[in-house]
């Protein structure tokens, strides 16, 4: 019921968001055909938003973007002018799909050891080692870590491609950029996950019952204190299913990352909007399957 | 109520939640990214194309009709082929679809002769109605084609255009048989062979316009004119162009596969030219700034003068810059030498005058130098001694290059130093900037001007009083005049001289704008294997004539397997 | 048993005995100090007590461009001729008004939110949580872009009625601070919501409210301290995640305006600089040095503060 109750506020929810887009895109001086160099006469320009739309009243415009949705046309973009909106995310959304799907296990594969080590061994010389490391990544940017990689992995020793997609050989050092990341952030919120179970009772009893501490951890500790974990992850997937923008503009990588940015800076208002709903509804989504894990992980949860 | 000693699942009826409760098992997750990993090993890049180069922005639209954007141009040009196009050495327009024509003695009637045997790549004859068919569709108002001003110079072009005509067959283009095509013009025009090899005027099938409409780029295969065909174009990836079969001069195609990509960052496209991955990269927003003092002297970066001009627009119509006195203190005072030699650093040459130099047929006129006693006299005289009372003032640049910024800083450093008065300077993201200046809502903003042919009418009619380019305020009777008169002039000699005139106006006694320097084009690849790349003033290089050197001209495909996807190392020479 | 003695002061007590974590409070601390107080200091008045090095201002130009660090500029110079260790100073300044402003935002606003949301549950939490989503789904870039365009004028003229002309100068960087606030609090509400969700169950609560505890009490006295761990930790992620935006908005051209520098600024200048060709290796190292030792002490003191605070924590 729950489950349903929360679906059904995803429709309304996503409209609410797709006007806020829009609205706020067109509040921002400036339109997709403004130019440096102005067309011979004036009339050039008129006839150009005309044919877009865009010299109707913002409200009618978004009711007609939005009849074009409902039947799947997400209506054309105004900097491609060749392309549909459908054409390039069709094209760009498997790619940010596939880098941010793998970022996101590399993520989650080395963050939670990590984290799991430096909560494990506290005070001790893994701790500190692993959690400076875990601090290190999360200080340095993607817009260094990228280039430092790329020089060092691709240009020196020519183990992986410098750049483009296409091949398992291109997705390594993306996914290792965008990846490293947030793998420290979550080591370091499964540290403090753990750290806060630990002085609690049950786990004393655990221990007192004799169990070997790494059971005690794994079978014990890790479930409560990976909680801020799952709270973190649902719209971390969000982000990295929809594309980086820094990752994606680095290794030229052709997925949607770049578009919702550049749209933006382009005034490109149908794309904008039309990312602005996929990661809307991938937030909505992912944010129930969060809550719903919770309920699952920790039944004292379940409202 | 006494803490509880057993954990939250311990306790009877959580038991069947947890029973399938995985442990969350990271060696699960890394498992699944391998085979993750392993399944984007279907993605592959397919074949190297013959000739790989680095195009510049993702082409808006390779319409010709309607895409105005340089880097559209380059792939449009290969696309669909126009009355006359560009010859690879120096380019100046040469016949192309147009065998040969005849000019009537007024020199405002052309008539073309087409070529025998023209065809499609999909094999439909090309006839002289289809010449008709593109100008009219680019002077259609429907069609809102921004660059349908190259058309303007046709008689009736513009009325058309603008609705005050609605009969396309007075419009001045008529196609007299299938071979034959009759042009008349509004005025002689010296430099309308230019205008018929540029995009805006190149040939469009319009039996693909007519079926599929604005998607008629997307089907394939499109109908193309030129030397190339489109094959694949991936956005943001790459578009992939095989040589056209039908072209007329089909024979002289040199590469049978050329990959275009994008290009969005300096330091990529470096990295990808140095691994070899990338033949050529011609795009001058493409070679990182930073490192021009040591790529310059590399032999594999060519550097050349380049169709535009940097400069500084003044809005007259604010206080104090409606005296001239003013804004030429403030020219004076700009040190072009070190914003050329320590900013740009490209070996782009300082700018006086706003038409650079090289057109063939004209001599710029001598601007404002660099005399910052001059500047300081002007200033006292104008009524600001020292730079006293002297209100501050914004300065606008954008957010598109930190060579804008940069630059900037130079300015305002130089004219607190030698003028005692101060700049704010104002960064604004590009669309608000268009906004400011459209609006005229600035003191003095950075500009800059690429022009379109080989003729200082591109540089020069912009500041006429009515031009939706002209973006100062600056309205001069006399300059339109001297304009007018040149464009209505026959004889080429007063016709330079004319414009000489009008250009002394802007830049030496009015100076509503302020030249700062030419830009200089850069592009890269090896000249010892790849041949036929000629650098000239409008940054045009034909691919039809591009080859490698000892390379035969059948596409290569590289070895599969996860190794080898990589392509070899080249001998490039070492830096 | 124990003693008499405050939490407050048992937690400075504790505080006090990690010696990394007061180590870095002290770091932070004079750091804060030196570059509040350097541009006091970096006047004619002072320049013949101090070394050279140290007397550049950050938008003084000179001949010498790309300098590498030597007696005359510790920190080696720019494009300019401008002195890198001046322009760090006071790029840090503008970046720990960022990052403090995002912890204030996140602190106040996001806490709050997020406690309240989980404890009343149901319709409250549903509501406030979808709202939450709402603003998560819009890109942030388009807020800062409109802010800063849209509010701008207005905004300036009416700094510089109020208070003098060169706070309109300020208008800018006020409108960035607005901007990056709006963004940071979304995060630390949701986390701090699944955190109270758990804890509002348990025994302790039930036993507040059966002793005439109100909502805000139980809520603030009880609750809250358990999640002050989670807080304190996610707030030291939050700040290097504001600066790390600054620096993204500062790579695409519209972070801070010139001649000002920020940390952030400085860094999406200096990663233009790696290349395999040759590397001004200062401009890059020594700004992204300053802010992950910054960042790097910051943690260290959070650490220390969710130790020290930790209601439950068995560590005396």
């Amino acid at each position: 019921m729950y489950f349903l109750r929360r679906l059904a506020f995803t429709i309304p929810l996503m409209l609410v968001i797709s006007f806020l887009a829009f609205g706020l895109l067109h509040l921002a001086p400036g339109g997709p055909f403004d130019k440096e160099r102005a067309p011979a006469s004036p009339e050039i320009k008129r006839a150009l938003e005309a044919k877009f739309h865009l010299d109707e009243p913002v409200w009618k415009q978004y009711l007609r973007y939005l009849g074009g949705v409902l039947h799947g046309d997400f209506g054309p973009s105004m900097k491609y002018r060749d392309h549909t909106v459908n054409d390039i995310i069709a094209q760009g959304l498997p790619v940010s799909v596939t880098l941010g799907a793998l970022s996101f296990c590399f993520a989650l594969g080395f963050g939670i050891p990590l984290g799991f080590l430096t909560a494990a061994r506290k005070g001790r010389w893994q701790e500190y080692t692993g959690g400076f490391l875990a601090l290190l990544v999360i200080c340095v940017p993607a817009l260094i870590i990228g280039p430092v990689l790329i020089m060092t992995f691709a240009l020196k020793w020519r183990w992986f491609p410098v750049a483009l997609w296409g091949g398992t050989w291109h997705a390594v050092l993306p996914t290792v950029t965008l990846g490293l990341y947030f793998a420290g952030k979550i080591s370091r919120l499964l540290r403090e996950g753990m750290l806060a179970v630990l002085p609690a009772e049950f786990i004393t009893t655990a221990r007192a019952k004799g169990l070997g501490e790494t059971t005690v951890l794994l079978k014990h500790a890790f479930r409560p204190g990976v909680l801020p974990v799952v709270s973190y992850s649902g719209p971390l997937l969000a982000d990295l299913l929809t594309g980086s923008f820094v990752v994606e503009n680095i290794f030229q990588i052709p997925g949607i990352g770049v578009f919702v940015v550049n749209g933006t800076l382009n005034r490109d208002y149908t794309i904008v909007v039309g990312l602005v709903l996929i990661y809307a509804f991938l937030i909505l989504v992912l944010n129930l399957v969060v809550d719903l894990a919770y309920g699952w992980i920790d039944p004292r949860v379940r409202a | 109520m006494m803490p509880s000693a057993t954990a939250p699942w311990e306790r009877p009826g959580a038991q069947r939640c947890l029973r399938n409760a995985p442990d969350g098992n990271p060696c699960l997750l890394l498992l699944f990214l391998l085979a993750a990993l392993l399944f984007t090993g279907c993605a592959r890049r397919g074949p190297r194309a013959d000739l790989v180069i680095i195009n510049g922005a993702e082409p808006e639209s390779l319409d010709p009709g309607i895409l105005t954007g340089e880097a559209d141009g380059r792939i449009a040009l290969e696309l669909f082929a126009g009355l006359m196009r560009y010859e690879p050495t120096n380019a100046t327009p040469v016949p192309d679809l147009a065998e040969g024509w005849d000019l009537s003695p007024d020199r405002k009637v052309y008539t073309f002769h087409l070529r025998p045997h023209l065809a499609w790549s999909t094999g439909e004859p090309i006839t002289a109605g289809d010449v008709v068919y593109s100008w009219l569709r680019v002077l259609a108002p429907r069609t809102a084609a921004e660059y349908a001003g190259q058309l303007f110079y046709l008689k009736n072009g513009e009325e058309f255009n603008t609705g005050r005509i609605t009969d396309p067959a007075q419009v001045g283009v008529r196609a007299v048989n299938a071979r034959t095509l009759r042009v008349e013009l509004k005025n002689p025009t010296p430099f309308f062979l230019n205008l018929c090899a540029l995009p805006t005027l190149r040939i469009v099938p319009r039996q693909a316009i007519k079926k599929h409409g604005d998607r008629w780029l997307m089907t394939r295969p499109v109908p193309c004119s030129g030397p190339y065909e489109l094959v694949a174009w991936r956005i943001n990836d790459r578009i992939r162009l095989r040589k056209n079969p039908r072209y007329w001069d089909a024979a002289n195609t040199r590469c049978e596969v050329v990959d275009m990509l994008p290009g969005t960052s300096a330091n990529t496209a470096l990295n990808l030219y140095e691994t070899g991955e990338a033949d050529i990269v011609w795009d001058k927003n493409l070679v990182p700034v930073e490192l021009l003092d040591v790529l310059l002297k590399r032999p594999d970066f060519h550097s050349y003068s380049y169709l535009g001009t940097y400069f500084i627009r003044f809005n007259v119509t604010r206080k104090p810059f409606d005296d001239s006195r003013v804004r030429k203190a403030l020219t004076l005072a700009i040190d072009r030498t070190r914003i050329v030699e320590r900013i740009t650093r490209g070996g782009e040459h300082t700018a006086s005058s706003q038409t650079p130099p090289g057109i063939p047929g004209y001599d710029p006129p001598e601007g404002l130098g660099y005399d910052p006693a001059q500047a300081r006299r002007l200033l006292a005289e104008a009524g600001f001694p020292g730079g006293r009372a002297f209100p501050s003032f914004d300065y606008l640049c954008d957010n598109t290059s930190h060579l804008h910024e940069q630059i900037a800083v130079e300015l305002q450093a130089m004219w607190q130093r030698e003028l005692g008065i101060h700049a704010e300077i104002h960064k604004l993201e590009w669309k608000t900037y268009l906004r400011a200046q459209g609006g005229l809502d600035y003191d003095l903003c950075r500009s800059s001007w690429i022009g379109d042919y080989n003729d200082p009418n591109t540089f020069l009619d912009m500041f006429m009083s009515n031009n939706g380019n002209n973006r100062t305020g600056w309205k001069s009777a006399h300059y339109d005049e001297l304009v007018n008169l040149a464009d209505a002039q026959a004889d080429r000699a007063k016709r330079a001289e004319m414009l000489r005139n009008a250009e002394t106006l802007l830049v030496r006694d009015e100076v509503p704008i302020a030249p700062l320097f030419y830009y200089a084009g850069l592009d890269y690849y090896d000249a010892n294997r790849i041949k036929g790349i000629f650098p000239n003033l409008l940054s045009v290089n034909p691919v039809r004539a591009i080859y490698k050197v000892g390379v035969e001209s059948v596409s290569k495909s590289t070895p599969q397997g996860a190794a080898a996807n990589l392509p070899p190392a080249p001998q490039i020479a070492a830096h | 048993m124990t003693d008499a003695e405050s939490p407050n002061r048992r937690a400075w007590r504790r505080f006090r005995r990690n010696r990394l974590a007061v180590g870095s409070g002290a770091f932070l601390f004079s750091a804060i100090l030196l570059v509040v107080i350097w541009p006091l200091f970096a006047t004619p008045r002072f320049a013949s007590l101090l070394p050279r090095a140290l007397t550049w201002k950050p938008t003084t130009l000179s001949d010498d461009q790309f300098r590498p660090p030597d007696l005359a500029h510790w920190f080696g110079t720019d494009v300019h001729g401008r002195d890198l260790l001046s322009r760090v100073c006071y790029g840090a300044r503008i970046s720990l008004l960022v990052g403090a402003l995002g912890a204030c935002v996140s602190l106040f606003i996001g806490v709050l939110w997020g406690a309240i949301a989980g404890y009343f549950g149901g319709c409250w939490d549903a509501l406030m949580m979808r709202f939450v989503d709402v603003l998560y789904s819009l890109p942030s870039i388009l807020f800062v872009i409109v802010l800063i365009a849209v509010v701008e004028e207005s905004f300036k003229a009416w700094l510089v009625r109020v208070l003098s002309s060169d706070a309109g100068a300020a208008a800018n960087l006020l409108l960035l601070f607005a901007g990056l606030g709006a963004v940071s609090w979304l995060t630390m509400a949701r986390i701090v919501r699944g955190e109270v969700l758990t804890l509002r169950t348990r025994g302790f609560v039930d036993a507040s409210r059966a002793l005439g505890a109100g909502h805000p009490r139980i809520l603030l006295r009880h609750i809250l301290p358990n999640v002050y761990g989670i807080i304190i930790t996610y707030l030291t992620l939050t700040v290097p995640s504001i600066m790390l935006y600054e620096s993204f908005l500062s790579y695409l051209g519209l972070g801070v305006q010139p001649p000002q520098a920020s940390l952030g600024s400085l860094i999406a200048e200096g990663a233009s600089q790696i290349n395999p060709i040759r590397i001004y290796w200062w401009m890059i190292v020594l700004p992204g040095l300053t802010l992950a030792s910054a960042l790097l002490a910051l943690n260290f003191v959070g650490d220390g503060l969710r130790d020290a605070w930790d209601p439950r924590s068995t560590r005396e």
